[in-house]
């Protein structure tokens, strides 16, 4: 009987440090494994008598790539904690500098880490020499959100204007407004995108999968709404314990996130998109249809032409919210800190990032939790490439690798982000 | 006629968030420029493609925390002729050299059920405490006109510019007001390598050190003007105790103030 392996010993093209193995005997798949081996980080250890105000600042180190979600679930659990509501125009900044963020994070992700896979290069540079024109859109593309990031935050990697209640300062009307026409000049290169990834070389391969999300009552989601599934689950951000545990298991490198009693899920642009097709502003519905997308996606190699959808969505999210700026008196909502609890999801580029702190009377974290979006996906991704590779037992050695590697890459996994990811030996027979 | 071999560039991983990486890939205008002057050999992050060494640039991100980084990272010095570490975590530990004032064990037990499939440093060490490094980038994250300026002055053979002043030299350059001695805000500025641009107090906000301690700083002094300002104790052990918190000056400044 033949018996193949494939291995993968570090994977390229994905945040932080990860390998996979898979193992076929004969006709059938005997073992999948995404292995983990980004050293453990100790988050959840630091916050521990830390300042209620220190949060943002040092989540936002769990990740270069989306600091801003972290800093964005961290403030709404401590304001749900200390139960502050910030809107109005503060709102609607978080909102744009989400939008950058998103913009930023899913370019990256769409032209330099994701293409190349379909069009067959090893990297963005290589896809540069045959098309610097796409290349060139792409990195325009990525830079109009990191602008956002920078003016509104400091600089684009753990930026510094963020706060508990709001912003340290706030910018005026006349500091947004040159934004506009580079944003203008955005939302037609995203919706370039959307038709440019839409012609790509696509597997056929559907799967059943357990969408979750946050869902809000009229807006796509950021920061706020409820927790939602196509599978009936509807549930205050409060419960999230009640229906989500982590798994440690031995035979993985991670931590698992499961819905109990233990059914993978998954999250990021597929789940939103198709529980949210309906909140998506006309112009990015219109160009999803025209891309060919239903109001519900079930192909995860397809989720470049989604991700380009989102992209849209914000570039068109960011030019209403600056058009209608006006700046606000000040640019925080006071906070009075005190014993409590407070919890909080948002939409991380790669999916729902969930927080919950336990703070004591002088405002000092006593407990932090926090789940990011990539082990909340692992078992998915391993589930994919189960089914992925079944169907392709027959396809070379290489073209089965770089197959698998790419079935990786559709979820943009951020290793780094996954902050309870362990260090295992790889297994050996 | 035949092309000169491009130098071959390498960027390596070790325990971080990937931010300081990145910068080079925020690098929308330049990228392509840097990419046809060096040949990207070995850059994970952005390519599958991966070039046999030695190489002649190596940028290594990240500390040091687990036993088979600590053998790694000699590999990578014997593979790289120039080696620059970029950020405060492979520069000083980063974020992470928080566990190296406390009991790793009990870290563990907080963040994982099963503590004993961990297998971790009970610190979290510099690059330069391991191998010899030519040059040191600072930053949480590295500034990237200043990852640039390195790469410029590798590609000719010259010194970086990278001044080794405060903070506020910065703000006098930005024209920015002192918010220490306009607001009474408590600001790390005084004690603080440059490079950044000095961003916070242009955000109306105080310093927080993330670059790392300035040539000889002096930081008993700025204590006394922070507890003058109002802070306690505990106040001044959490501001030197942040992303930089195992540089030596930061350190001993965080523990004279614990109790
Ligand atoms: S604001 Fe801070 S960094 Fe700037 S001059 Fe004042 S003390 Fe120095
Ligand atoms: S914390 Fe200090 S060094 Fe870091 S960005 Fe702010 S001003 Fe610059």
């Amino acid at each position: 009987m033949k018996s193949r392996t494939i291995k993968v010993d570090y994977l390229a093209r994905v945040e932080g440090e990860g390998a996979l193995l898979v193992k076929i005997k004969g006709n059938t798949l005997a073992d999948v494994k995404l292995k983990i081996f980004e050293p453990p980080r100790f988050f959840e250890a630091f916050l521990r008598g830390r300042r209620y105000s220190e949060a943002p600042d040092i989540t936002a180190r769990i990740c270069g790539i989306c600091p801003i979600a972290y800093q964005m679930s961290a403030v709404h659990a401590m304001e749900d904690a200390f139960d502050v509501q910030v809107q109005g125009p503060l709102r609607e900044l978080r909102r744009l500098l989400y939008c950058g963020e998103w913009i930023e994070s899913h370019t990256l992700h769409v032209y330099m880490l994701h293409a190349p896979d379909f069009l067959g290069f090893q990297d963005a540079i290589q896809l540069a020499r045959e098309h610097p024109a796409v290349v060139q859109r792409g990195l325009k593309l990525k830079k109009s959100g990191n602008e956002i990031v920078t003016l509104l935050g400091g600089r684009e990697i753990h930026p510094v204007n963020v706060r508990v209640g709001g912003f340290y300062r706030v910018p005026t009307r006349k500091e947004l407004e040159p934004l506009l026409e580079q944003m203008k000049w955005a939302r037609d290169a995203a919706l370039e995108t959307v038709r440019w990834s839409a012609q790509l070389p696509f597997p056929e391969f559907e799967q059943d999968y357990t969408f979750v999300s946050l869902r809000h009552p009229d807006e796509y989601p950021f920061n706020e709404g409820r927790l939602v599934s196509n599978r009936g689950l509807d549930i205050s951000v409060h419960d999230y314990d009640d229906y989500f545990t982590e798994e440690q298991v031995a035979h993985s490198n991670a931590l698992h996130s499961v819905l109990k009693p233990g059914t993978p899920y998954f999250v990021g642009p597929l789940a939103r998109y198709s529980l949210n097709f309906d909140r998506l502003s006309p112009v990015a519905q219109e160009a999803a249809r025209s891309a060919g997308l239903g109001s519900e996606c079930r192909n995860p190699f397809k989720s470049i032409i989604v991700r380009s959808v989102e992209i849209l969505q914000a570039c068109d999210e960011a030019i209403r919210i600056i058009e209608g700026y006006q700046r606000p008196d000040r640019p925080d909502v006071p906070i009075q800190p005190g014993a409590a609890r407070g919890y909080a999801c948002t939409e991380a580029p790669r999916g729902t990032l969930y927080h919950r702190y336990r703070i004591d009377e002088s405002g000092t974290i006593r407990e932090a939790k926090i789940v990011p979006p990539t082990s909340q996906n692992q078992k998915t991704i391993e589930q994919d490439l189960r089914h992925f590779v079944a169907g392709h037992l027959d396809d070379s050695q290489d073209e089965l690798r770089w197959r698998c590697e790419q079935a990786i890459r559709n979820y943009d996994p951020c290793i780094s982000c996954a902050t309870h990811f362990l260090k295992l030996d790889i297994e050996r027979e | 006629m035949a092309q000169r071999a491009k130098p071959k560039l390498a960027v390596w991983k070790f325990s971080s968030c990937d931010g300081c990486q990145l910068s080079l890939l925020d690098c929308e205008d330049e990228l392509l420029e840097v990419a046809g002057e060096l040949d990207i050999a070995n850059f994970p992050e952005a390519s599958r493609a991966v070039v046999k060494g030695p190489y002649d640039l190596s940028l290594v991100e990240g500390s040091i925390t687990t036993p088979h980084d600590a053998e790694r990272i000699h590999q990578v010095r014997r593979a790289s002729k120039f080696l620059v570490t970029i950020g405060a975590c492979a520069t000083a530990g980063g974020i992470q050299a928080l566990r190296n004032f406390s009991d790793i064990r009990k870290f563990t037990s907080i963040v994982y059920a099963t503590p004993e499939y961990i297998e971790t440093l009970s610190k979290s060490t510099a690059i330069s405490e391991h191998i010899p490094v030519d040059f040191e980038l600072r930053g949480c994250p590295i500034n990237k006109r200043q990852l640039l300026e390195v790469i410029s002055a590798f590609l000719n053979q010259r010194k970086p510019n990278t001044p080794a002043h405060s903070v506020c030299i910065e703000c006098k350059l930005r024209g920015t007001v002192c918010v220490m001695v306009a607001h009474g805000t408590p600001c790390l500025g005084p004690v603080t390598h440059a490079g950044c641009g000095a961003i916070c107090p242009a955000y109306e906000r105080g310093c927080y050190g993330c670059f790392g301690p300035m040539e000889s700083p002096n930081t008993k002094s700025l204590s006394t003007q922070w507890v003058r300002l109002g802070a306690r104790e505990s106040d001044l052990v959490h501001a030197f105790r942040g992303f930089n918190a195992y540089a030596d000056p930061f350190r001993k400044e965080s523990e004279a103030h614990e109790k």
